[in-house]
């Protein structure tokens, strides 16, 4: 895949200089690291600001989805009344009701809490699980590096849709847990081979080589000298990788593998919906709706940090 | 060159070895007793037949040794029977055609719209053709693929009509051609990224600034200089991309209800059917695995800096 941010730098306001005070005295990483001053340059974006926005408040949604989906009155995703299933919207009730009579707007807030949850989870573990064994793999090289290698080979060998369905399907599970593990065991070796490429190329630097001639042990160097200058491509791939995840995850639960009733999903809602889209089109749309601005709204704050800590890609 | 092509078949050889080895691993771990589930789990069954079934499946040996019997009857060819009796490969015989067709239908959609759309945003680099193309392929990337399916759907099979909504009654193309829209549009839209990225920066090469001082047609300089250079990633890519439509796609033909290679997993996934699932999956592997290594070996051949490494 390739940059979609050649084109907007004509959007890009001329990068401000260093703001007086801040961040004085602290030498500058150079371009691999994210320093002080890319993060003001990137909050300050609007390509960032927009999606960065709307990605806060889906945060704040799946962390206090009470208040927000109590917001026109009836906040309970579970006071549900089968007398009122599949009325359209009305008074308090912006939504209309589901199928079972669940006022559809409180289910739609709180169907964002599993989506973020895993891809928090599924994300953080694999950047950290990346990370280790990419350094490890990329320090030592030899007979690990190789072994490690041909894993990863093994893991690309495989679609990932076929692999999740039939290891959800064997966990026999659909839990949070199961979901993200599953996912997470199919986004480390991407990862890690970014990872690994990132440390052989920051391993050669001069100032590597330096400390090892001072004396520093091998896990000093890995963690003090090449993690911080070799982290950066991996953390762009990660941030790209946050709205697939979530993607993903709603396609496993929509085929009926991933997360299931009553746990309050987009995914289920919408494995629900696909039945009484005909009749009742409104349950297939709001939670489509929500899972697309999510999912790009992830994609485009990805999109923006790859553009500040790879300025290769500009 | 033979060295490392003979390097890249072991290398292949290696995770196919790994990769159907997992696959079995997890198939195996598939809950529930298949020769139960054939009678509902009645216990209807005969202890005499019951023991024959396990006898003839191989149910009784240890993983390694089901593993080691499968991989000698995958060499002969034989890809074993279901638990109705039905050999798999009879199963992938009839349902081939069907995702072939799907994923030859995909592919040529990505290149017949992706290059043009890639090649038309880069020679329009900053203007609202570039932006409106690199938008939509953002879209695309953004919208799960199910949404984008039923959307489709309601869209194009319901309202409008153009299209039927499910199945394959109508044959190709008309059946197929909603469903590899869907199928295609992830890999079509990458392919159009590909296609201007790599035109923009080829447009910005030295040789091309040299075609232009020469004073030739600019026509000349697009096509002969610029697209010819800009097409190897694409290449690459719609050849790895290749690999994966013919793979079947499980939750497209699911939604359009295909009866293909994806459907067919899914089926025997929920019906506890562990010779299908092994059999389709390990042969999807090995088309997936057959596709990589030709684009390795094309690599090596176009770019030899890659051979020595």
């Amino acid at each position: 895949m390739s940059d979609p941010t050649t084109t907007m730098a004509s959007e890009r306001t001329p990068e401000p200089g260093p703001p007086a005070g801040a961040g004085s005295g602290r030498p500058s990483r150079g371009s691999v690291s994210p320093t002080r001053q890319m993060l003001l340059d990137l909050v300050t974006r609007p390509r960032f600001a927009v999606p960065g926005t709307l990605v806060l408040l889906l945060a704040v949604i799946a962390a206090f989805p009470g208040p927000i989906a109590g917001f026109f009155g009836h906040g309970d995703p579970l006071a549900c009344d089968l007398n009122r299933s599949g009325l359209p919207a009305g008074e308090g009730h912006p939504f209309g009701f589901d199928i079972q009579g669940c006022d559809l707007y409180a289910q739609v807030i709180y169907g964002a809490r599993p989506s973020i949850t895993i891809a928090i989870v599924v994300t953080v573990t694999s950047t950290l699980v990346a990370m280790a064994l990419g350094l490890v793999a990329g320090y030592y090289g030899g007979i690990i590096d190789t072994i490690l290698g041909r894993g990863i080979d093994v893991f690309y060998g495989f679609p990932f849709m076929l692999a999740a369905i039939v290891i959800l399907t064997a966990l026999g599970s659909h839990g949070i847990w199961a979901v993200s593990g599953t996912m997470a065991a199919f986004c480390w070796p991407t990862m890690t081979r970014v990872m690994r490429a990132s440390v052989l190329a920051t391993r050669k630097l001069d100032y590597v080589k330096a400390a090892r001639a001072l004396g520093a042990s091998d896990l000093r160097i890995m963690v003090r000298h090449i993690l911080p200058n070799a982290f950066a491509p991996v953390l762009v791939l990660a941030s790209l990788t946050v709205g697939g995840i979530i993607a993903g995850e709603a396609s496993l639960t929509y085929l009926g593998v991933g997360l299931r009733a009553p746990t309050i999903s987009w995914g289920v809602q919408l494995n629900t919906a696909q039945s009484y889209f005909n009749s009742n089109p409104s349950l297939l749309i709001y939670p489509s709706l929500f899972l697309c601005v999510t999912v790009l709204s992830f994609v485009l704050v990805g999109d923006a940090v790859r553009d500040i800590l790879d300025p290769k890609s500009r | 060159m033979t060295r490392y092509i003979l390097l890249r078949v072991l290398l292949a050889l290696s995770v196919a070895l790994g990769a159907t080895f997992l696959i079995f691993l997890v198939v195996f771990a598939l809950p529930g007793d298949p020769i139960q589930a054939l009678t509902g789990g009645q216990h209807v069954m005969s202890a005499s037949v019951e023991a024959a079934l396990r006898e003839r499946y191989h149910l009784n040996d240890s993983l390694p040794v089901q593993y080691l019997k499968y991989m000698g009857g995958l060499l002969q060819g034989d890809l074993g029977e279901d638990f109705t009796g039905r050999p798999v490969s009879a199963i992938i015989a009839e349902s081939w055609p069907t995702t072939a067709k799907l994923g030859l239908t995909a592919f040529a959609l990505e290149i017949v719209v992706g290059i043009p759309l890639g090649l038309w945003a880069g020679l329009r680099k900053g203007r609202p053709v570039d932006y409106t193309v690199l938008g939509g392929t953002i879209l695309a990337f953004a919208v799960p693929i199910f949404v984008i399916g039923y959307t489709a759907q309601i869209l194009f099979g319901i309202n409008l009509g153009w299209f039927p909504v499910a199945g394959t009654e109508e044959g190709w193309p008309t059946s197929y051609i909603l469903p590899a829209l869907v199928l295609g549009i992830l890999g079509l839209a990458t392919t159009a990224r590909l296609m201007r990225t790599s035109l923009v920066e080829t447009l910005s090469a030295d040789f091309i600034r040299t075609a232009i001082a020469k004073g030739l047609p600019r026509r000349r300089i697009i096509v002969n200089h610029a697209m010819r250079n800009s097409l190897i990633p694409v290449v690459t890519y719609l050849a790895i991309d290749l690999g994966g439509l013919l793979g079947g796609a499980v939750i497209i033909e699911g939604i359009f209800n295909i009866p293909g290679l994806g459907f067919q997993i899914f089926e025997g996934i929920k019906q506890q059917n562990g010779p299908v699932v092994v059999g389709i999956s390990t042969l999807l592997v090995l088309i997936f695995l057959a596709a990589n290594l030709v684009v390795d070996v094309i690599y090596g051949v176009l770019d030899p800096r890659i051979r020595y490494e």
